[in-house]
């Protein structure tokens, strides 16, 4: 049975922007995109471990900040030449509110 | 039978109706009055006479003979004060009653004088005819004119006085010249024109009297005071139809005589013709609708049928030396949009407004060799969407199928100018190509063209593929990212032609393939707008790289550091005790001293910088913009305040130029060094821009790094004083700031457009200031602390949205 967590606003994130959600165990990047949609993934690019939710969002993508790999906010995987991926978490709006399923306080995977 | 045709007022637009009925073997027999000694002349050519490029004889349309061969019974001199409508007659002056059985009334317009107290003095005239203009004429060089007006005829007659020497200034009620033809821009242009020709020119200026001494007009006097003397006054400001007669006989008259679609007037014997005439709410001015009543008006009178349309007008200002065009509405209003092209180095500038794929309306400044194309497209009402990506550039460019632009450079005459800064021309690169010149280099070498300021190079490799065929490998061109097929180069020109003033306009205009942009593009997008148009154009926080977006250096673990600014390097105890708290108070790992001199405390964590930037700025420290793609430092020497050899104040001046362009964007990052002299303990020739002082002045040269390349800087000017110094530095600054494509350095930039381009256009006085007031316009609005900025804004985006506990999670 999945439960979600209220995490904050849209509003609180700017379009094309992101912000961080701190668990015990690190930081979840939530990601608004130009249409309102929303991604939870792992903060930690899977190159150099590079904080997404400093990157550039364009599309549905996030180009990371320290070494520019593109990752793609629907699946984590890498885009383009480059290889890996980093955990996605299901994430929705309602109502102007930020929803993440609670499985991301689970499945975390070693990012910080 | 003949018919009796009498007509008042031998002006242009009758004059041109009996030719037509002339050349048509009418039967008719005419006689003409003229208040004027004289017989018809074309008035629009007295402004050639005033400044001497002809004379009255070269103007005149109808002489004695012409008269006489058509059996013209001439009454010049001579007015009509009665008529009888009732018995169709005239009566003359002289009291000769004549009759008619049709009058034509071609009186033409009164210039409207403003009843400015002084307005009857003598020396007080209109420009009109050629009477005013002898007048004009006879004065003297060195003596002044004051011209009422700023229109095309106020013009006209200021430029044909300046050119005999006489010292005009012309006063314009509005806040540019020609308001009704021209749009600010042109305006401008035009304004700068007149003052280089030695015409004094006030705008937004109202007139309060006319004053005089002995009954002769002295001085205009201004509401703010100012007092202009004068020993001419010309009042341009309009005119009015001369409707007088007609009204006493009784005929329909509003602003003008009405008349129909036939030049019927309210009496169905009685035609109107010319500048009298009111049609369907319109007055004429201008020389072509006369002509096109002229005709309707002889058809008319001789039964066939006829009717007179109005149509789009254009005018051309017969000033030597400007050249300018306008036709059709260029207001501004819903559902029109603009097309610009400038070119400040050369003047020109071009504007079309396109309504329903429609140009509605021209104004060319500069350069109007294509108006008549362009005229052509408003009167015909042409659809214009398939060529509208070059339709700016004219028809040249229109050649065969107009996507294709070889198709266009292959089509264009050997004559046409493919290098404005050097004036080559096709038939040059083509006969330089043919004698050995195969590649750009090679052209550019032999030519020149695309040596300066570098924008038409695409068009010289054009001129080479063209002519070399399948031997010329072009280089392709690198797109800006996989978001558009268009170059930096491109996109830049594009946003200022097409005045695109934000990001979505861009993506729209110039049809992005994605949706919002990539991580390539949209900070390139974000600096060329707000570069384009500091005013208009909000700066998007979004497409900057995380440094520039949270005002500092993202480091590899993520953390931050953080560099304040020590203006010139210098530094106090003060300063220090507050960097020193901070390191202590947010456990800073690392405190470094950086090679642009001043301090860079690394390991600060993300949501502790508003925290550390709120505790600088209570020290009275600010942003040093160590992260940004903009004025970063400028590294001084201690000159002349300590050092033996030092021969100017290079920390002053230093401290200067970092408190004058701090805060700015800029393609790439701007480095500056000053010197106290030629030993260069300040490392300024291997900076971005690098003072070197020597006894006489001040060095300045550009163009240096020492990063991935290790260039040296290649002098620029040498100046006396700081001023210049400020001036020179915010001028290329400028430049550079305008023409880079994003991440160039100055020396890049450099090796596009030369050296020698800057140079010219630095030395040239009037650019540099121009370039250094758009600078500081700029400036108004970014010289800022965007670090205390984001305290007070936005210091909660620093932490994160939310914070979950180990309990809650369970």
């Amino acid at each position: 049975m999945s439960e979600w967590i209220d995490v904050g606003a849209l509003d609180d994130i700017a379009p094309r922007g992101a912000r961080l959600v701190k668990t015990p165990l690190g930081c979840v990047a939530v990601f608004r995109t130009y249409e309102d949609e929303v991604f939870a993934l792992d903060n930690a690019c899977p190159h150099k471990k590079g904080p997404l939710a400093e990157g550039i969002v364009h599309g549905k993508s996030v180009t990371c900040p320290l070494h520019n790999w593109v990752i793609s906010l629907e699946t984590g995987q890498a885009q383009g030449a480059d290889e890996g991926s980093v955990a996605t978490y299901p994430a929705r709006v309602e109502d102007g509110r930020i929803w993440l399923e609670r499985s991301f306080l689970q499945m975390r995977t070693a990012a910080e | 039978m003949t018919q009796k045709i009498i007509v008042i007022g031998a002006g242009m637009a009758s004059g041109r109706m009996l030719e037509h009925l002339f050349d048509a073997n009418a039967d008719v027999a005419v006689t003409l009055f003229n208040a004027e000694p004289r017989g018809n002349y074309n008035r629009i050519m007295l402004s050639p006479v005033l400044a001497g490029d002809q004379t009255y004889q070269d103007i005149v349309t109808h002489d004695d003979d012409w008269y006489a061969d058509n059996k013209v019974i001439t009454r010049f001199g001579e007015k009509i004060v009665a008529i009888d409508r009732e018995a169709k007659t005239v009566t003359a002056d002289n009291g000769d009653v004549l009759a008619y059985d049709k009058l034509v009334f071609g009186t033409g317009s009164n210039p409207f004088m403003i009843p400015l107290p002084g307005h009857d003095l003598e020396g007080v005239i209109a420009y009109r005819d050629l009477e005013d203009t002898e007048r004009m004429m006879g004065l003297e060089a060195g003596q002044k004119a004051v011209v009422i007006g700023g229109g095309l005829l106020g013009l006209e007659a200021a430029a044909g006085m300046a050119a005999r020497g006489v010292d005009v200034t012309v006063v314009h009620i509005m806040g540019h010249l020609m308001e009704r033809q021209l749009d600010e821009a042109a305006g401008y242009l035009l304004r700068k024109a007149l003052i280089d020709k030695g015409i004094t020119v006030k705008c937004a200026a109202n007139s309060k009297e006319i004053l005089g001494e002995d009954g002769k007009v002295k001085a205009l006097l201004l509401d703010d005071g100012t007092e202009l003397p004068c020993d001419l006054l010309v009042m341009a400001v309009g005119i009015r139809p001369n409707v007088a007669l007609a009204q006493e006989a009784g005929l329909m008259v509003g602003k003008g005589i009405h008349v129909d679609d036939q030049m019927l007037t309210s009496d169905a014997d009685v035609l109107a013709v010319g500048e009298c005439v009111e049609h369907d709410g319109a007055l004429f001015g201008l020389v072509a609708p006369l002509y096109d009543q002229a005709k309707v008006a002889a058809q008319t009178l001789m039964g066939e049928e006829a009717a007179f349309v109005q149509k789009e007008l254009s005018t051309k200002l017969k000033v030597t030396g400007c050249d300018l065009f306008s036709a059709g509405d260029f207001a501004e209003a819903d559902g029109r949009e603009d097309i610009v092209f400038r070119d400040p180095a050369r003047g020109v500038y071009k504007r079309l407004v396109i309504e329903e794929n429609r140009v509605v309306g021209a104004v060319f400044y500069g350069d109007t060799a294509d108006s008549n194309w362009f005229f052509g497209l408003i009167k015909d009402k042409t659809d214009i969407s398939d060529m509208r990506d070059t339709l700016i550039f004219g028809p040249a460019y229109q050649g065969g199928d107009a996507l294709d632009p070889m198709a266009a450079v292959a089509a264009l005459p050997l004559d046409a100018e493919i290098c404005g800064c050097n004036g080559i021309c096709k038939g040059q690169i083509v006969e330089a190509i043919e004698a050995g010149a195969t590649d750009l280099g090679a052209v550019r070498a032999t030519t020149k063209a695309s040596a300066s300021c570098g924008t038409c190079t695409g068009l010289v490799e054009q001129v080479l593929a063209v002519t070399l065929g399948d031997d010329f490998q072009m280089p392709a061109a690198e797109p800006m990212c996989g978001c558009t097929d268009l170059t930096h180069e491109d996109v830049r020109r594009l946003i200022k032609s097409q005045e695109l003033k934000s990001m979505a306009a861009v993506m729209q205009e110039l049809g992005w393939k994605t949706s919002c942009g990539c991580a390539k593009c949209r900070p390139a997008l974000n600096y060329y707008l707000l570069a384009d148009w500091p005013v208009e154009y909000q700066d998007d926080p979004q497409s900057r790289f995380i440094n520039e977006r949270k005002h500092a250096n993202i480091q590899k673990d993520g953390t931050f550091s953080v560099v304040p600014r020590m203006w010139g390097g210098i530094t106090t105890p003060d300063e220090l005790r507050a960097i020193a708290d901070a390191a202590d108070k947010y456990e800073v790992p690392t405190v470094k001293v950086t090679g642009g001199q001043r301090i860079d405390l690394l390991g600060v964590k993300g949501e502790d910088l508003p925290d550390i930037w709120a505790d600088l700025n209570a020290a009275g420290m600010v942003s040093g913009h160590a992260y940004s793609k903009g004025l970063r430092t400028v590294k001084t020497c201690v000159g002349t305040d300590h050092c033996r050899f030092g021969t100017q104040d290079s920390t002053g001046l230093g401290i200067k130029l970092e408190k004058d362009l701090w805060g700015s964007w800029t393609p790439h990052k701007l480095k500056l060094g000053v010197s106290g002299c030629p030993r260069n303990c300040a490392e300024a020739t291997c900076k971005d821009i690098g003072i070197v002082c020597v006894d006489s002045g001040y060095q300045v040269s550009i163009g240096g790094a020492a990063g991935m390349e290790v260039k040296e800087t290649k002098l620029l000017i040498q100046v006396a004083n700081e001023e210049e110094v400020m001036e020179v530095v915010r001028a290329v600054t400028q430049l550079y700031r305008e023409g880079a494509k994003y991440l160039d350095r100055i020396w890049k930039w450099m090796d596009k457009v030369g050296l020698d381009w800057i140079k010219e256009q630095i030395e040239d006085l009037e650019i540099r200031k121009a370039a250094a007031a758009r600078f500081d316009l700029s400036q108004s609005i970014y010289r800022r602390d965007p670090w205390a900025d984001h305290v007070k804004e936005k210091a909660d985006t620093y932490k994160p949205m939310k914070e979950i506990r180990l309990e809650a999670a369970e």
